[in-house]
């Protein structure tokens, strides 16, 4: 297929004409990712919407019978949003994004504009060090600070016993904040990464000519650096969106440490624990669908709000 | 020749320019570039922002030498006893090396998945910057739609779909879906719109080359930047992956190392010489990436510069 190809492109006289057949060409090189991308992105989008559609209908006396599949209209995606555990694990993952996210992409500003304004060398020694976490999975994360959790093991606890200080951080109160911290240690480098990214392609000349207005580096980092940043804050941030309401791992490693995390305590968890514990991948798929779309109106609406401002902005 | 010359390399000198220029600011004898009790304080929040980020490796690290008793029973950040060797052979030999298949399955779903990925992705994303074609903007929104829907609440359906295909636990079941990245694909965009040279293409297609052997030899070596960037997002993205081997693999052989660590960390409670083998495990599982990632930041930040310019 791909000769019959070439051999047509080849022949058109000049090659000026590239617009010959270019439809072919084209789709000859998206059509490996586009099938893929049917077969694990809306296939099972569609199945999962399907699925949810459903309901087992047991039949014969005392409902006993084979069970057959009858059509369950929004049943299902009534049924789940009429367990309670379910929407406050929605209500608890808003809670966490809209105080984690902040305080990350804070820290993540501060050390790239930080490591901007250091000398090559030690800029290159800290932020290596800062980025390192991004390398660790996040399950294995996960141990490591359930580890540094639990009193008896942690060192950290240990040492607060010895100034008097018993913090309790797998507590009702302080868990959701112990995952949040988990989280922010996973990514707050590879986020500061993005930004130093950008600041590295801001032109040189504004900074000189900042410089030669007699700019302080503060006020460089503020007026000139944080807002030319911008786009990476965006990509940043809305990769923390769909981030935070994926959380899983953090609270499945931790769960066996403390009785207050659930089995529903985020979305993830709770469709989850539906399919695979209690066998109603009816009621999961509805879960899924239902985070999915909190999921892309979170995302998109965020990217929205941030464009409508740009554009503001720009008049 | 100076055509084939990718303009990727412009981040780098960029980014040396910056240096000298620092550097040159330095030589000017500017007064104010001196210590300075700010820059001291700076510093200082720097160092204590890097001891939080290493703190918890340091402790495995320390960890990683200690006995099961020692573990419970010794200040976490100091040594005690030190019996690392003895301690990472009991983690490969337990359960008949079931450490070794976690390892090799790891590198095999992230490296293939990873390759594959990286490939298609060039190749999309190549097709999408440069041809002008009907379905076009279709294609791409879709792109963009998959960038922004959380791969984990796909793995559930998708599991569901696999298994009607008979295709869960197996190996394709994890290594299909990471041959797929929408954000590789948007990135590869935006990155062969501004380095693939429209004249490049021209001047190939005069000496008469073909349309695939354009891609295979002039465009993926212009590209290489960005799919290098790819390879290491998608790679550290498979590596890491919790959910979706959690949900697809029931045969603990065909585990990553990120499942069969926590198969081991929940039964360390009926079992508890299991503890020192997660830790031990943990610690070793964190080495390859760990290197990689201090070789590979400064390739990573050029490759990320070119995405995130127009993004």
């Amino acid at each position: 297929m791909s000769t019959t190809t070439s051999r047509r492109t080849t022949s058109a006289p000049g090659g000026s004409r590239r617009s010959a057949r270019p439809d072919r060409a084209a789709w000859g090189f998206l059509l490996p990712f586009v099938a893929l991308f049917l077969f694990t992105f809306v296939l099972p989008l569609g199945y999962a919407v399907y699925q949810s559609l459903l309901t087992p209908v047991r039949s014969g006396p005392l409902g006993l019978g084979p069970a057959t599949l009858g059509f369950a209209g929004l049943d299902n995606y009534a049924l789940a949003l009429q367990q309670s555990a379910f929407l406050e694990s929605f209500a608890r993952v808003l809670l966490f994004g809209l105080v984690q996210i902040p305080v990350m992409l804070l820290l993540s500003t501060a050390l790239a504009l930080a490591l901007d304004t250091l000398s090559h060398r030690w800029a290159g020694i800290l932020r290596a060090a800062y980025f390192l976490p991004y390398g660790v999975p996040g399950v294995i994360a996960s141990i490591l600070w359930g580890f540094l959790y639990v009193p008896g093991v942690s060192p950290i606890v240990d040492l607060l016993g010895k100034v008097g200080l018993a913090p309790d951080f797998l507590g009702y109160d302080n868990v959701l904040w112990s995952i949040a911290n988990i989280v922010i240690w996973e990514f707050a480098g590879y986020n500061m990464l993005v930004i130093v990214a950008q600041l590295k392609a801001i032109p040189q000349e504004l900074y000189e000519a900042a410089r030669i207005d007699g700019a302080s580096t503060w006020q460089t980092a503020v007026r000139i650096k944080l807002p030319l940043a911008r786009p990476a804050l965006v990509l940043t941030g809305v990769f923390s969106i769909i981030g935070t309401l994926q959380l899983f791992a953090e609270p499945l490693v931790i769960k066996p440490l403390t009785s207050t995390v659930t089995n529903s305590y985020t979305p993830n968890l709770s469709a989850y624990n539906e399919a695979f514990a209690n066998n109603n991948i009816y009621l999961a798929a509805a879960e899924s669908v239902i985070l999915a779309l909190v999921a892309s109106v979170l995302s998109f609406g965020f990217l929205s709000l941030v464009n409508r401002k740009e554009r503001r902005d720009a008049r | 020749m100076s055509v084939s010359t990718p303009p990727a390399e412009k981040p780098v000198p960029a980014a040396s320019a910056h240096t000298s220029q620092t550097a040159g600011t330095r030589r000017d004898g500017r007064p104010r570039r001196g210590v300075k009790p700010s820059r001291i304080l700076l510093v200082a929040l720097l160092t204590i922002a890097a001891l939080y980020f290493l703190l918890p490796v340091y402790w495995l690290v320390v960890a990683s030498t200690k006995s099961s008793a020692g573990l419970f029973g010794t200040f976490g950040l100091w040594f005690s006893d030190p019996q690392w060797l003895d301690n990472l052979s009991k983690v490969f030999s337990y359960s008949d090396g079931i450490f070794w298949s976690w390892t090799f399955n790891s590198v095999l779903y992230a490296g293939v998945g990873g390759a594959l990925a990286t490939l298609l992705a060039g190749a999309a994303g190549y097709a999408l910057a440069v041809y002008r074609f009907r379905g076009r903007e279709a294609v791409f929104k879709a792109v963009l739609a998959g960038v922004l829907l959380p791969s984990t609440t796909l793995a559930l359906p998708m599991y569901l779909l696999f298994s009607k295909a008979g295709l869960a636990n197996t190996y394709w079941a994890v290594l299909i879906p990471s041959m797929v990245s929408p954000f590789g694909v948007y990135l590869c965009r935006i990155y062969a719109e501004a380095a693939v040279p429209a004249e490049m293409l021209e001047a190939a297609r005069v000496d008469g080359a073909g349309e695939w052997r354009i891609f295979g030899t002039l465009v993926l070596r212009t590209m290489t930047p960005a799919l290098v960037t790819v390879f290491l997002f998608q790679f550290v993205g498979i590596w890491n992956n919790y959910f979706l081997p959690l949900v697809m693999l029931s045969d603990d052989r065909k585990y990553p190392i990120t499942l069969g660590l926590t198969t081991w960390q929940t039964a360390a409670d009926r079992t508890p010489e299991l503890y020192q083998l997660t830790v031990g495990g943990a610690f070793l599982s964190i080495l390859p990436l760990a290197a990689a990632m201090l070789v590979l930041q400064r390739y990573w930040r050029s490759g990320l510069t070119q995405g995130s310019v127009k993004g």
